[in-house]
């Protein structure tokens, strides 16, 4: 299957047809349709719920989205893509946009073709240790076998990790995170290393749970977010606008709640965020609606419902918010979406 | 045609076939413009390849290949060459990635060719009991699926069975087993050591090939039979004793530690490298013992017959005049079953162990995004190692056939 998609790509590098370049919004609403590709089941961003439905915090970016620009949020369709193939599908334009817990790095800017957006959560690479190592802070790790996903950069901090403060270690790769829990969990390494988020989901995914810690330090900068291809700019703006969006609306006051209200605020702010003043959306493309950040709050809600609704404390991965980065700006986070006017 | 042709006299010669209607010169052109047809093809695919990523700005080439790599490669056993954290090049980690693809496809063929012999003649065997188990392994391992052979070896048998290191079975201080691997003492050799254990194995290689050649004169001569296997050994094993002897002093064993987490130096067989040889040797294994049981069910009965009526016993029997007559019905499938191996050895992956597939077509791919040449490469070193395999083994196919005198 992986390999079958790898090739499906290069086939595509290949064919001779010149590739799709502008025109991505256009082409999402002549399909009716947009196709977003996501995490292989990761519980929090990505997965499906006993009904089926795609759930998560990048699930609803895409969600957001197809509200924005169809009007409509569930004109999506998902593709499910590990991490190596992720990069290529949105190249070879089988996907409009890439949600898919992607870190934006200098390299995969500037040398694979493609466009980072905004995030939607900041995330750091952290440790699962074994409880009965005895081990409190990963400075302790030396000589650890660790296990890790393979293609992710979650290698390279890893490596930067160890060497600077130099300690040696022994990586064992696997090519799924199903197999790297497996791996963990049987004993083929003494630590596992992910993002941390991933990490609150793993261990609670251990047959006993109480047998495995998280260690306290946070070894890499992890910001995550959507992703689109170089070369369309219309189709960058509308992804990056309709992110932000999501995130004044916390900052404003605006939810899926009072959404339709807010048209009548004497704020300024909150009348050009909704559609209610400045024809906001119309800038980005005259293809948009006057209200396409309104349909987005609307229909899938403000960040911090999305955050709340998806790793939030009452969810399993139960990431508390307050205090860690993803919070607003206004309250200590580093959350910060330009003004929309 | 041709004998129509010379049957006529020579007066009567046909007139000269006009150049547009000559054989020869037809298969000239239709060759050539299936070679031009070809060339354009590959030229235009290149270059649209190249077009498209450069349109959509992904950087191609191999400029790459000197970078130091930033992340580790597991598991330096067998270093041929080794791996330096921080210090070694993208280019390198291919080189390794092959050379671990190389061991683990060398060491696999060898266990499953033995294996699979063994096997197979078992599945013969006039013993009830016996036939039957190895008919059941063979049925076991040949249907189903080698990954989830490798997973359930991996992960559920030898992973659980092994403790963790600070619970390591240890013998003495020399040999440890844990979870990461058997750890063994590490000879080392200093001065004149070296010189003499070389000297040794050079010395006891030649002792055989010459008791070799004697065994063979003299059974040829005399017909006496010469236990070949048994002396070999025993040959070996007098020459490192002698040479433990004369260079004891120069000899030192490098012990493995308890370090931070886990053990170090020694040298150390990995599980996981274990579990992947076992999984595919047991895999291919019973692939092979069929090839071989058909292989002994085409020669003749008449022949065992004959040897039997000879006098030779049942051993004797399958040695010297089953066995060699089955080689060539048995090899030319076996080859397949060695190729498949190599390739099926790109599965490793699902247990961690670092090939070629995992650390170059995985880790390297998403470090630098070079997924054209990349992949590339790695099919072209399936590629080279299939056609390398086929081409020693064909040629020992050629020899081993039946040969008209």
């Amino acid at each position: 299957m992986k390999k079958t998609i790898g090739f499906m790509v290069l086939a595509g590098a290949l064919s001779l047809a010149p590739a799709a370049q502008a025109g991505t919004l256009e082409d999402v609403q002549k399909r009716g349709q947009l196709i977003c590709g996501v995490a292989v089941g990761l519980p929090g961003f990505a997965a499906p719920d006993d009904s089926g439905k795609m759930r998560g915090i990048d699930a609803d970016v895409c969600y957001a989205l197809a509200a924005a620009v169809i009007g409509d949020r569930d004109k999506v369709k998902f593709v499910p893509l590990t991490a190596k193939e992720r990069f290529d599908a949105l190249n070879g334009g089988e996907v409009d946009v890439l949600s898919r817990n992607t870190t934006h790095t200098l390299t995969r800017d500037a040398s694979l073709g493609l466009n980072f957006t905004y995030y939607n959560f900041i995330d750091g690479q952290g440790f699962l240790a074994k409880k009965d190592l005895g081990v409190r802070s990963a400075k302790e790790l030396d000589g650890a076998r660790v296990c890790v996903q393979s293609g992710t950069t979650t290698e390279i901090n890893l490596a930067d990790f160890f060497r600077s403060n130099g300690m040696q270690y022994e990586q064992i790769a696997y090519d799924t995170s199903p197999q790297t829990r497996e791996g963990f969990e049987g004993g083929a390494c003494d630590v596992l290393t992910s993002d941390k988020s991933q990490l609150a989901a793993i261990r609670s995914e251990l047959a006993n749970p109480a047998s495995a810690v998280v260690l306290p330090e946070t070894i890499s900068k992890e910001p995550l977010g959507p992703v689109v291809r170089q070369g369309d700019d219309v189709w960058f703006n509308t992804v990056k606008w309709t992110l932000w969006a999501i995130i004044n609306a916390e900052e404003l006051g605006v939810s899926s709640k009072n959404v339709d209200e807010m048209r009548n605020s004497n704020d300024p702010s909150v009348k050009r965020l909704v559609g209610a003043e400045g024809d906001m959306c119309k800038l980005i493309s005259d293809k948009l609606d006057t209200v396409c950040f309104a349909q987005a709050i609307k229909q899938v809600g403000n960040y911090g419902e999305i955050y709340e609704a998806n790793v939030g404390e009452n969810t399993p991965l139960g990431l508390i918010r307050a205090g860690s980065p993803n919070d607003l700006w206004s309250r200590g986070g580093i959350l910060y979406a330009p003004p929309i006017r | 045609m041709d004998d129509s042709q010379q049957q006529q006299p020579a007066a009567l010669q046909p007139p000269k076939i006009p150049w547009r209607r000559d054989p020869a010169v037809r298969a000239l052109f239709f060759q050539g413009a299936l070679i031009a047809a070809l060339l354009w093809a590959i030229v235009t695919v290149a270059g649209n390849t190249a077009r498209n990523m450069e349109e959509r700005g992904i950087k191609i080439g191999l400029h790459f290949f000197d970078d130091v790599a930033p992340f580790s490669i597991p598991l330096d056993f067998f270093p041929f060459w080794s791996f330096t954290l921080g210090e070694s090049l993208y280019w390198e980690v291919f080189v390794i990635g092959v050379q671990n693809t190389i061991i683990i496809s060398v060491f696999g063929i060898i266990g499953a060719t033995a294996l699979g012999f063994f096997v197979g003649v078992l599945r013969l065997s006039p013993n009830w009991l016996v036939a039957k188990f190895a008919a059941a392994y063979i049925e076991a391992f040949r249907n189903t699926p080698l990954l989830l052979q490798l997973l359930f070896w991996n992960f559920a048998v030898f992973l659980p069975l092994a403790p963790p290191p600070r619970q390591s079975w240890t013998l003495g201080e020399s040999f440890i087993l844990n979870k990461a691997g058997l750890y063994l003492p590490n000879p080392v050799l200093t001065g004149i050591g070296t010189v003499i254990f070389t000297v040794s194995a050079v010395a006891a290689i030649a002792a055989i090939i010459a008791m070799r050649k004697w065994a063979k004169k003299r059974q040829e001569e005399t017909g006496k039979p010469f236990p070949l296997f048994f002396a070999s050994l025993a040959v070996l094993i007098a020459a490192a004793v002698l040479a433990l002897l004369f260079a004891g002093e120069q000899v030192s064993f490098e012990y493995a530690e308890l370090k931070g987490l886990n053990y170090r130096g020694g040298a150390r067989l990995p599980l996981i490298a274990f579990a992947l040889w076992f999984g595919l040797t047991a895999y291919t294994a019973a692939f092979i013992a069929e090839n071989v049981r058909g292989g002994i069910v085409a020669v003749a009965k008449g022949q065992s017959e004959a040897a039997r009526s000879l006098g030779l016993h049942h051993g004797a029997t399958l040695k010297l005049v089953v066995i060699p007559q089955a080689m060539r019905v048995i090899i030319p499938p076996t080859i397949s079953q060695f190729l498949n191996l190599t390739k099926n050895s790109s599965l490793a992956v699902a247990i961690g162990y670092p090939e070629v597939v995992n650390v170059w077509a995985g880790i390297s791919l998403n470090q630098t995004g070079q997924s054209l040449v990349i992949m590339a490469m790695t099919i072209g070193v399936y590629w080279v190692l299939s056609l390398l395999t086929s081409a020693a083994l064909n040629y020992y196919n050629t020899r081993v056939q039946l040969r008209g005198r």
